[in-house]
């Protein structure tokens, strides 16, 4: 059911859920819910080669990639970034290497957290997208060598 | 009672008019900026005297005849004789114009620090060092073979001396030290330093990027052999700063950059270089900048160091007893002399998401490891919160940051 939900739906839906809220406050108190929801990552997957690092909170994260879509796994030492983190598994999580390396992830700057992309904040964040859509197209070579 | 001095009172209210930044609001909170030790924020005059030289004597110096060039001259070279008075030094041609601190720093890594050093040498820093003065001793250290040694840090953030002591040998030929701490505050006992360093030989360069703003600075009396500035940390513009050197050294080292203003004469064969300071500035310097950088330490001189500093003291002793009072919160830098810098943690959240949070005040702190990772790792944490404390910061204001941070906590545990 929730597979046939398009990237452009989840970032609808996100925006909706912020919509809600009037203040910073009550957008970062749902951004930090969601980071403490967030499972957290065995310990045997927080290594050095899986860390995406900030200049000063670090994310882990894994991907792995089945029947033919990208599932994504990831944890931060910062809230804040494990709530910004859960909120683009969610959205990336379970698609094809296409549709992620296209998404333009506009859901970002429409719920106000662009600064946490901007390269002042440098907290791995970007890092993050950046690796999430690496990971995506080495899949998606994989996929064509092997077709 | 009668005092003869021309004491002014101190009045935080009538110096905030005077930083036109202070009035605007940050996330529809008005601004709170506790992030001075990072960069001061600027007054009017100096704001001004930055748009005055672009209105009405903007040229280039030094070389011209007309009017307009003779004005930027006197202008830019008005900065020297100010920054002589300000750091007590004994020669005008000891001020050289670079673009901060770690211009200064490199300067005399790759000018005296170059030429003096051999394979053997030895180069003392300390545990507190900011990476611009770790970096490029490391750097002159592969050039040249010198060895880096450090200066070991105690748990309240104040240098082991007798381990510095130890340290110090015939093969020392620089010590270069943190005057003032970023990281912590700590002001170092730098005069024990030098002294000691001088029986043994060595040169010693001061980072003064914290201590400028906050303590009176006499290069003469401290005896320093360098000394750098940062003009943006002392309510100057960005992109200026300054190394005092002794004229001796100075004279004595080859330039750092060569170009334009620097020579004397220049021919395919030969060139000669030009007297110090100008052997030492070469190309178009950044004129605005350095005449701007006069207003800030007139402003600076006219409300008084001294005065500044008891009430700088008086936030610094108020935030410390506000924030160790909140559970889980821990100081890091307790030194017995510190400049206004309050550097703490809290147990179980991350310094970056209490940042983001005191933003949303408007709050502006800063945290992280400020640029001195080798003393993170002494502490064992991977950053700090830091509120650092300027002349026109309040009481109020730190009211301000305390609740965000209890608000903040509450919400992160």
């Amino acid at each position: 059911m929730t597979q046939i939900k398009t990237i452009q739906d989840t970032e609808e839906e996100i925006i909706d859920e912020f919509s809600l809220f009037d203040s910073w406050d009550e957008k970062y108190e749902y951004i930090i819910d969601m980071g403490k929801k967030l499972k957290p990552l065995e310990d045997e997957y927080k290594k050095e080669g899986n860390k995406i690092k900030g200049c000063q909170s670090t994310v882990w994260m894994v991907s792995e990639f089945k029947d033919g879509k990208v599932f994504y796994r990831a944890e931060s030492d910062a809230v804040i970034v494990k709530g910004l983190v859960s909120m683009l598994i969610r959205v990336l999580s379970g698609h094809t290497p296409k549709e992620i390396l296209d998404a333009k992830l506009e859901f970002i700057d429409k719920i106000g957290m662009k600064q946490h992309l901007a390269q002042t904040r440098s907290n791995g964040l970007l890092a993050m997208v950046k690796q999430m859509k690496l990971d995506a197209s080495v899949y998606s070579a994989q996929q064509i060598t092997k077709n | 009672m009668h005092t003869t001095s021309l004491h002014i009172a101190f009045d935080v209210e009538q110096i905030r008019r005077h930083f036109p930044i202070l009035n605007r609001l940050v996330k529809e909170k008005p601004l709170v900026y506790f992030d001075n030790a990072a960069t001061s924020q600027k007054p009017i005059e100096v704001i001004e005297a930055l748009s005055n030289y672009y209105k009405f004597y903007n040229a280039n110096i030094h070389r011209g005849i007309h009017s307009l060039a003779e004005e930027a001259t006197a202008a830019y070279e008005a900065t020297r004789d100010t920054v002589q008075q300000f750091i007590n030094a004994a020669h005008r041609e000891e001020i050289i114009f670079t673009r901060g601190v770690t211009e200064s720093i490199n300067l005399v890594a790759y000018t005296w620090a170059r030429t003096n050093l051999k394979a053997g040498d030895e180069i003392i820093i300390t545990g507190m060092e900011h990476h611009s003065n770790i970096v490029p001793w490391q750097m002159i250290a592969e050039i040249t073979g010198a060895k880096l040694k450090v200066i070991p840090v105690d748990d309240n953030g104040e240098l082991i001396m007798e381990e510095f002591h130890k340290l110090l040998n015939e093969k020392t030929k620089l010590v270069s030290v943190v005057h003032a701490s970023n990281s912590l505050g700590t002001i170092n006992p730098v005069k024990e330093i030098i002294d000691a360093s001088h029986k043994a030989g060595a040169m010693v360069m001061l980072d003064g990027a914290q201590s400028t703003v906050h303590l009176d600075i006499d290069v003469q009396e401290l005896d320093c052999d360098f000394f750098a500035i940062s003009s943006h940390k002392v309510y100057g513009p960005t992109g200026i700063g300054v190394l005092y050197g002794k004229k001796a050294l100075l004279e004595a080292m080859p330039p750092f950059m060569g170009g334009g203003e620097m020579i004397k004469e220049v021919t395919f064969e030969k060139t000669t270089w030009n007297e110090l300071p100008y052997k030492f500035e070469a190309g178009t310097p950044n004129i605005a900048d350095t005449v701007a950088f006069k207003a800030a330490i007139d402003f600076l001189n006219k409300i008084g160091k001294k005065q500044i500093r008891h009430h700088e003291d008086e936030l610094l002793q108020y935030a410390t007893a506000e924030l160790e009072a909140i559970n889980g919160l821990r100081m890091i830098g307790k030194a017995k002399h510190k400049v206004s810098v309050a550097s703490f943690i809290v147990e179980g959240v991350h310094p970056q998401d209490l940042g983001i949070l005191l933003d949303n005040q408007g709050v502006a702190v800063r945290t992280g490891h400020h640029c001195t990772q080798p003393l993170m790792n002494r502490f064992g944490i991977s950053g700090t919160v830091r509120a650092s404390f300027a002349m026109y910061n309040t009481k109020d204001e730190i009211d301000v940051m305390i609740m965000a941070l209890k608000k903040a906590i509450k919400l992160l545990r």
